[in-house]
């Protein structure tokens, strides 16, 4: 049952992304690219990350789509024949993408006995339960805090400092974001 | 539990998101394919973050951080690009050129 649903999330993610990135119009682009991250909000929640699952829908869905419709919607952009280019580009560009994907595609055989053994650099030996503990860790963490509670903890003890950082890096891409859209400088 | 099929998923929404990077001119648009990257490798994190705790899901966190503050400030500079050339079009943005 969770397969089912994985895989139609799956094929809806692939879909609207490659839509995203074929649309003529940047309005219709960015609602696709909206579809996928729908899509991936609820592969998130599959793969035991609800939280994450609700930020992506809230931050990315909501806040900054929305910040990409209003730039659009600002600058008055329509459909454009130039903008996608032209096929010299196109080919090298999927030739590239393909050497870029096929080896990547490899990681698809990855079970996690695989990932164990891997660990534990004894081939065949991976006891994913043995060599990785973190996973059952988090979900008793899980159980026993709540699906925030959980993720709080190593956010705020282990991870505090990153987290303080990033409130300044927000501060300054806010001061930034203000004196590069004035108009005069 | 679905690690595979996640890293899968992931490696080809991060292809499709560097082949609109390669074909696209618009420079929004272009922006866009980078946070369809950023969700590809988000994935990654989620995915493997089942087995190996929950640090996955915080660097997760992090990204999401990251993407917002990039994206306010890059299209804050494609807005003020677009009032200098009254186009988005990469053709266009050569101001650096010597």
């Amino acid at each position: 049952m969770t397969e089912v649903v994985f895989y139609i999330l799956a094929g809806f993610a692939v879909l609207s992304a490659i839509a995203c990135i074929l649309q003529r119009n940047p309005v219709a682009s960015a609602m696709w690219l909206v579809g996928t991250m729908f899509a991936l909000a609820g592969i998130y929640v599959l793969l035991n990350a609800q939280f994450i699952g609700a930020i992506q829908v809230l931050v990315y869905a909501g806040a900054i789509m929305v910040l990409f419709l209003f730039v659009i919607m600002l600058l008055n952009l329509t459909n454009d024949a130039g903008d996608l280019r032209g096929w010299p580009t196109r080919l090298i560009g999927a030739g590239l993408v393909v050497a870029i994907v096929v080896p990547l595609l490899t990681l698809g055989r990855y079970t996690p006995h695989r990932l164990a053994s891997e660990v534990t650099a004894a081939a065949g030996f991976g006891d994913p339960a043995v060599a990785l503990p973190g996973g059952q860790a988090a979900l008793a963490a899980t159980v026993d805090k709540g699906v925030v509670g959980a993720m709080a903890v190593p956010l705020f003890q282990q991870y505090l400092v990153p987290f303080e950082i990033t409130s300044i890096l927000l501060l300054t891409a806010a001061v930034g974001a203000v004196v590069l859209a004035k108009r005069k400088l | 539990m679905l690690l595979g099929p996640s890293l899968t998923l992931s490696a080809i929404l991060f292809a499709i998101g560097v082949f609109g990077v390669l074909i696209r001119r618009n420079a929004i648009v272009l922006f866009m394919c980078i946070e369809l990257m950023l969700n590809a490798v988000n994935l990654t994190f989620v995915a493997l973050a089942q087995y190996h705790g929950l640090s996955g899901q915080v660097l997760v966190f992090f990204v999401m951080t990251v993407a917002a503050a990039e994206a306010a400030v890059g299209l804050a500079i494609i807005l003020s690009v677009f009032r200098h050339k009254q186009s988005v079009d990469l053709k266009y943005i050569n101001l650096l050129r010597g």
